[in-house]
């Protein structure tokens, strides 16, 4: 590394990242972000104050070892970088890439009081990618063979995370997951753009190494129920980690005409069958020429973005409250505009018009403006009379959220939900009011992110471990 | 990888597979369906189970080839394999003795209709089984059905077989005749269960239908399969794919069925330019 160069200050601008011109990468699925390179990346860990009480730990939902791993980045070792953000995070190369930093370690970081913020995701993706190019892949220790049996429901981030913990502390763990494919919202929610599959596939490869059997087409309620698994295939705990997997529609008419998505659809065809790859891969998508998605989330701007890229050139996001308070990151946000998404702020659609063939033709839409604040805290909006209008749309995506999938708690008696359905599970511990039976992630707090799925994984797999050595 | 055990053609163009497929065949009950994913770049489709054997852990699909997927599969032999099959999926058949049933199956939907017909009779009722084709050469499991059922009738659309007519007519004339059937289930083409409906509407007769939209993950993930059931929104997969007969907005899957005839016309067509080359796996 450059030993002779001055070393950076804190209060020197943050590395750009290097991304792909907007105007090429609206017309292809690679991954848009390209990651810091080495010269870069020591530059950047070199910005870090080394603080002696570092807040930004506290900031991150898994405890990394920021100081740690950023320090080790600044020596040059990438190695020891990598080996570090393993310690805590078994997915580090995607949290770097899909965490919302700028709302957990960043937003403590003693830097951005007076300049920007240590862009840590951006060291974490540079760290473990840089593990990836050397073709090694260092496993932990791992305890000796406990004799437990533990089933986990989902392959998704907090089911992954639960099993590798609890493989490292010697347990027998099984996956379940009612996908062809591992990884849950990873692979089927998350577009390529944004998170290479083959990632997604390389963590899941570590995780098998640490002895975890991923059953793959198993769909715990279907296939087998949690009973059934306790019962009589001797698991001794389950974790239930089934994500948000229920489409929320916005029961609008018009809703079911032709052309009408929801956005796990839109996207589980894109990112999970490569429909963007029709005819080579067998499942289609359709786009036509004008996308209307309706949302402000993350999951709306990849579908907006997504829709791009499939070869759409009016894409909408149609979100009934302003930019300012739309849910998605703002890094993607910006992307999504970079890439020329027509944001039709403070609009509510109303309803979908269909042809005579039974297609979506247009969506009536209505303006909104922002009144006092709801439940949440965010203003609530409210419709302007009189201001109903049309756009011409060939497919409408509702990426409004998504919500908890009922298969698992209609088939596991005794398995209390609240009136949403989410499974009650307690904060610390994510033990359900069934013994031996956890659950963490979207399932419990609704849709949420990747680290925080994680998180709440982290927790069960101690408390799990606790009540393992019990039995 | 689900091996195929046996592979029959009951005509030129609807097959019989039994594959091995443990954790659903000890499980399945009749009225569900699995998932089927040939290769890496294939497409998910349902397929409802037309037979199942538990001690040998394997389930039967009798399958019309009716696209790329379908007719792809139709080229494997004994001894290859399916890459994807996941279930049981859906809601099982509610069978109970209900007295005396009808039990009518048109076209392909006669294997959906085999299993339940069969724990039909099992559980006691007097089974009355219509079965009808467009002409004998495509007319299935007449043996199989014949053995799960107390009576039965044959129609085919053009009278090379059995009674000329639908099975919808001669479901009207047993009706006429003073059969009184106290439950009824009809499964086929999305019309002959529309006209199904329209007499079992009719008749004030207590009846289902199995829905066959369009699917992907199989599991309420997605929403494609969604239907209008007495004017609410359904998902067929968790929901059905079951429903009461008299409350299914029929036309409106015929039109959602219709999404992609376009892709599927493309993907037909190349497969059959490459002449299944260009997907060797």
């Amino acid at each position: 590394m450059s030993e002779n160069k001055p070393r950076r200050k804190g209060s020197e601008p943050r590395e750009e990242m290097p991304r792909q011109d907007p105007k090429v990468r609206r017309n292809n699925f690679d991954e848009v972000a390209l990651g810091y390179s080495a010269e870069q990346a020591v530059a950047e860990a070199q910005r870090c104050l080394n603080c002696k009480k570092p807040f930004c730990v506290g900031g991150c939902p898994v405890g990394i070892d920021i100081p740690g791993f950023v320090t080790a980045i600044a020596e040059g070792d990438f190695d020891r970088a990598a080996l570090t953000l393993k310690e805590r995070n078994a997915l580090p190369a995607i949290c770097g890439r899909v965490c919302p930093q700028e709302d957990q370690c960043e937003k403590y970081c003693v830097l951005g009081k007076k300049w920007e913020p240590l862009a840590i995701g951006r060291l974490e993706r540079f760290a473990s990618d840089w593990e990836t190019k050397q073709g090694k892949m260092n496993l932990p220790e791992i305890a000796p063979p406990t004799g437990r049996k533990v089933g986990i429901v989902g392959s998704g981030p907090a089911g992954l995370t639960v099993a590798a913990d609890l493989a490292m502390l010697g347990h027998g763990v099984t996956i379940f997951e009612a996908l062809h494919a591992p990884g849950g919202v990873l692979v089927y929610g998350i577009p390529e753009f944004r998170l290479p599959k083959s990632i997604v596939a390389r963590e899941v490869e570590f995780i098998e190494k640490l002895g975890v059997k991923v059953e793959v087409n198993f769909v715990v309620g279907a296939t087998r129920t949690i009973d059934e698994l306790m019962k009589d295939e001797g698991y001794d705990a389950i974790f239930i980690a089934t994500g948000a997997g229920l489409p929320y529609f916005m029961n609008i008419p018009g809703e079911n005409l032709n052309g009408v998505y929801s956005a796990n659809e839109f996207l589980t065809r894109s990112n999970l069958m490569k429909a963007y790859r029709f005819p080579s891969y067998d499942t289609p998508i359709k786009v036509g020429k004008k996308v209307a998605v309706v949302g402000g989330g993350n999951v709306a701007m990849d579908s907006v973005r997504t829709a791009m890229r499939l070869g759409a050139e009016d894409v909408y996001c149609v979100y009934r409250r302003s930019r300012a308070e739309m849910p998605a990151r703002e890094e993607e946000i910006e992307n999504a505009l970079e890439e020329e998404m027509i944001l039709k702020e403070l609009h509510n659609p109303i309803r979908i018009i269909g042809d005579e063939k039974g297609w979506v033709k247009q969506m009536e839409c209505i303006k909104m403006e922002l009144g006092e604040p709801d439940a949440s805290g965010r203003r609530r909006p409210v419709p302007i009379e009189g201001s109903e209008f049309l756009i011409d749309v060939d497919v409408a995506v509702i990426a409004i959220g998504q919500g908890p999938n009922p298969l698992v708690p209609s088939t596991t008696p005794g398995l209390e939900t609240n009136k949403w359905g989410n499974i009650l599970a307690d904060d610390e511990t994510g033990l359900t009011s069934l013994e031996g039976v956890y659950a963490g992630g979207d399932i419990v707090t609704g849709a949420a992110t990747v680290i925080l799925a994680m998180g709440a994984g982290r927790k069960a797999a101690n408390a799990i471990h606790e009540y393992l050595k019990t039995k | 990888m689900h091996k195929i055990i046996r592979k029959d053609a009951l005509t030129p163009e609807i097959k019989l597979y039994i594959v091995e497929a443990n954790l659903i065949a000890t499980k399945v009950q009749p009225g569900q369906f699995v998932i089927l994913r040939l290769h890496e770049e294939g497409e998910r489709i349902p397929l409802t189970v037309a037979d199942f054997d538990r001690e040998k852990g394997t389930i039967t699909l009798i399958v019309a080839e009716i696209g790329k997927t379908t007719r792809e599969l139709g080229t494997l032999n004994e001894g290859d394999g399916i890459l994807d099959l996941v279930g049981p999926l859906g809601k099982a058949t509610h069978v109970e003795k209900f007295g005396t049933v009808a039990c009518v199956g048109g076209g392909i939907g006669v294997a959906p209709v085999y299993p339940i017909a069969r724990a039909l009779k099992e559980a006691g009722n007097r089974v009355v089984s219509i079965i009808g084709a467009r002409c004998k050469d495509i007319l299935i499991l007449e043996k199989e059905m014949e053995a799960a059922s107390t009576e039965m009738y044959v129609t085919t659309d053009d009278g090379s077989y059995g009674i000329h007519g639908f099975v919808t007519q001669q479901m009207e004339k047993l009706i006429g005749d003073g059969y009184k059937f106290d439950f009824a289930v009809g499964i086929g083409p999305v019309p002959m269960m529309k006209a199904f409906a329209g007499v079992t509407v009719k008749h004030n007769i207590k009846s289902v239908v199995s829905l066959n939209p369009i699917m992907v993950d199989g599991t309420g993930m997605c929403g494609v399969c969604r239907v209008d059931v007495d004017g609410k929104t359904k998902f067929a997969c968790v929901d059905g794919p079951e429903f009461d007969a008299h409350l299914v907005d029929y036309d409106l899957l015929l039109s959602r069925q219709t999404t992609y005839c376009a892709e599927e016309k493309q993907s037909m067509d190349r497969y059959e330019k490459c002449n299944g080359d260009c997907c060797k796996h």
